[in-house]
């Protein structure tokens, strides 16, 4: 049978216009369908940044919060009820808002502030410039060295500016696993310093972060987070929230699905045309291989092998455009949203090969009734 | 009389139905035998080609019995007839049908390639059996780069290079000029025929008739008259 793969194989690529015509098609599906999926990956994870970079288990909130940056206040009372929870081994507050820096030169930013819980500093950044400690410091803020930095003007530690007329200072540069979505630079202090530097309503705790004694309490904390008319969720399910607010509420995951039927249909339409021109072109000398002693089963299995070896080509072709576009992005917008994924693969593998599939069926359907007497009959 | 390569007997075969109905075959009889080179001449439509396609297992008839070499080849099942098309007939077609996207060797090979040889090995005798039609050192071009005389070679070759029993070549001097035409079937009697192969040639170019050992006249889908040699 390698034989006769190897057979499949060269009359294939051979014929160099048409295998580059289907190649083209494809490679241009995958990107397409993978450069889609790609920046709504990479959205979502910005939009979940601050899920990620806390990583609470377990994040209490009121239950109308959509996103993570969509806060509602919660009063003080939900801390106490959470630390008395059963299975609940600690729990913390957390203050996430915007407020608008001054920067040394005059000009004004907006920022998102996080304000980390005051004892245990529960969801800190790893540094790479600065103490830890340092954040108990008077006015002390520490910067998230993301592509938002340079917003700031490039600060480094000691740096000065102002929060609602308060003196800030920088005591340490941090970085974080994700960025946020919405292009602002991110600032930690503690709770109590970003109640005191930003205006508030009358409830300010924006998420009780909660860690349970056994993964068997999430359902139990769950549970009592209802009772008490708040909504428990562990990051994962926090992070789906966010995303299906996004796809559900804003239009986004509609846009996404336009694009990937699109990419679909472009890539099946001049992959299915050509490879169904190739099989027409070749149906003779198909019949005449049949004439010759080729079984049925033979010749659908050089098609199949000739339209799935196209279409992992032209898959891997188009990873590799898709990854190379990114890269490139990145050298000049280091915050460019876009994130391969496994799921994003997945998904523009089963198109890639159901492309294959309706591509080859109606080549199989071809072969198989040509008959080789019309080979003799001519 | 030696057993016959080739035995058909009351063969019918038509093609449409109702009004359009067409009998292309009515009743043929018909022997061949090894060590023959045996013409089917007739005008165009009286049924040389469907005889040609219901003896080699491609054509399947409506009524009557096709033997070759003792086997009724029409009781086999579909993948024992690929079988035997592969192991006991080798085809020259009237219009070639070599792969343009492959080499003349790799044209050649086919055959050994679907009986599962390995492909060096296949390409190898493809080569050998390029040297006696005499191509060997256009082993390597695409058939395109040939003239018609060569293609119609190297086709000669990608028929024989199994060493099938039985030879089928429909109308060989088709595609070609006079000459060309009768250097190839003068090649194929004097290199490719021997006393284990017959040879059937569906022709009706009477300047090749020389090397006919036997010619059969067809006519309205029935064998009418020998023209040379012996009885149908």
């Amino acid at each position: 049978m390698i034989g006769i793969l190897k057979l499949a194989y060269k009359l294939l690529v051979n014929d160099r216009a048409k295998f580059t015509a289907l190649l083209v098609g494809i490679t241009f599906a995958v990107f397409l369908i993978i450069q889609m999926t790609a920046m709504f990956a990479g959205t979502m994870k910005r939009a979940s940044a601050t899920v990620i970079n806390l990583g609470a288990s377990i994040w209490i909130m009121d239950p109308a919060v959509q996103t993570v940056a969509q806060t509602i206040g919660m009063p003080d009372y939900v801390l106490d009820a959470a630390r008395s929870m059963q299975g609940v081994s600690y729990a913390v507050p957390v203050y996430n808002g915007g407020a608008l820096v001054k920067l040394a030169d005059g000009a004004y930013q907006y920022v998102t502030v996080i304000g980390l819980d005051d004892t245990s500093l529960f969801g800190r950044p790893a540094l790479i410039q600065g103490k830890i400690e340092d954040i108990y410091g008077e006015n002390a803020f520490i910067v998230v060295k993301d592509p938002e930095f340079t917003k700031l003007g490039n600060p480094h530690v000691g740096t000065e500016f102002q929060v609602n007329d308060h003196r800030g200072v920088i005591v340490g540069i941090a970085k974080v696993a994700s960025s946020g979505l919405f292009g602002v630079p991110t600032l930690y202090t503690t709770y109590e310093r970003a109640l005191q530097y930003l205006p508030n309503p009358r409830f300010t705790i924006s998420y009780v972060l909660v860690e349970p004694k056994s993964p068997a309490d999430v359902i139990r904390i769950k549970q009592q987070a209802e009772a008490l008319g708040y909504l428990a969720l562990t990051k994962d399910e926090f992070s789906d929230r966010i995303t299906n607010f996004y796809i559900y509420q804003t239009g986004m995951g509609t846009n996404l699905l336009i694009m990937t039927v699109m990419s679909f249909i472009v890539g099946l339409s001049i992959s299915g045309q050509t490879f169904y021109t190739f099989v027409l072109e070749n149906l003779e000398k198909f019949g005449a291989l049949k004439a010759i002693g080729a079984k049925s089963r033979e010749l659908v299995f050089m098609i199949l092998f000739q339209a799935s070896f196209t279409a992992l080509t032209g898959y891997g072709l188009g990873i590799g455009l898709c990854v190379l576009l990114i890269t490139l992005a990145r050298l000049r917008l280091p915050d460019y949203a876009a994130l391969v994924t496994y799921w994003n693969l997945a998904l523009a593998f089963v198109m890639v090969v159901i492309i294959a599939g309706i591509s080859s069926y109606f080549g199989v359907r071809k072969v198989l009734r040509i008959e080789p007497f019309d080979i003799f009959r001519g | 009389m030696p057993d016959p390569a080739i035995k058909a007997a009351g063969v019918v075969k038509w093609f449409g139905e109702g009004e359009a109905r067409t009998e292309a075959l009515r009743g043929v009889n018909i022997e061949a035998y090894f060590g023959e080179m045996l013409y089917v001449v007739g005008p165009s439509g009286s049924g040389k080609t469907t005889l040609l396609s219901v003896i080699s297992g491609i054509l399947r008839p409506d009524s009557g019995t096709v033997s070759v070499e003792g086997s009724e080849i029409w009781k086999l099942g579909s993948d024992k007839l690929a079988d035997f098309r592969l192991h006991k007939i080798g085809f020259v077609f009237q219009d070639f049908h070599l792969f343009p996207r492959l080499s003349t060797a790799e044209n050649v090979a086919i055959p050994l390639i679907l009986r599962r040889m390995a492909w060096s090995a296949a390409i190898a005798e493809a080569v050998k059996y390029l040297d006696v039609v005499g191509l060997k050192n256009r082993a390597d071009l695409p058939p395109v780069k040939l003239s018609g005389g060569e293609q119609q070679r190297v086709a000669i070759a990608r028929a024989i290079v199994g060493q099938p029993d039985i030879l089928i070549m429909d109308e060989p001097t088709a595609s070609l000029d006079g000459d060309t035409g009768h250097a190839i079937v003068g090649f194929v009697k004097q290199n490719i025929l021997n006393d284990k192969r017959c040879i059937l040639i569906v022709t009706h170019d009477d300047r090749i008739s020389e090397f006919a050992t036997r010619i059969l006249k067809m006519a309205d889908g029935v064998l009418t008259e020998t023209a040379k040699g012996g009885p149908a």
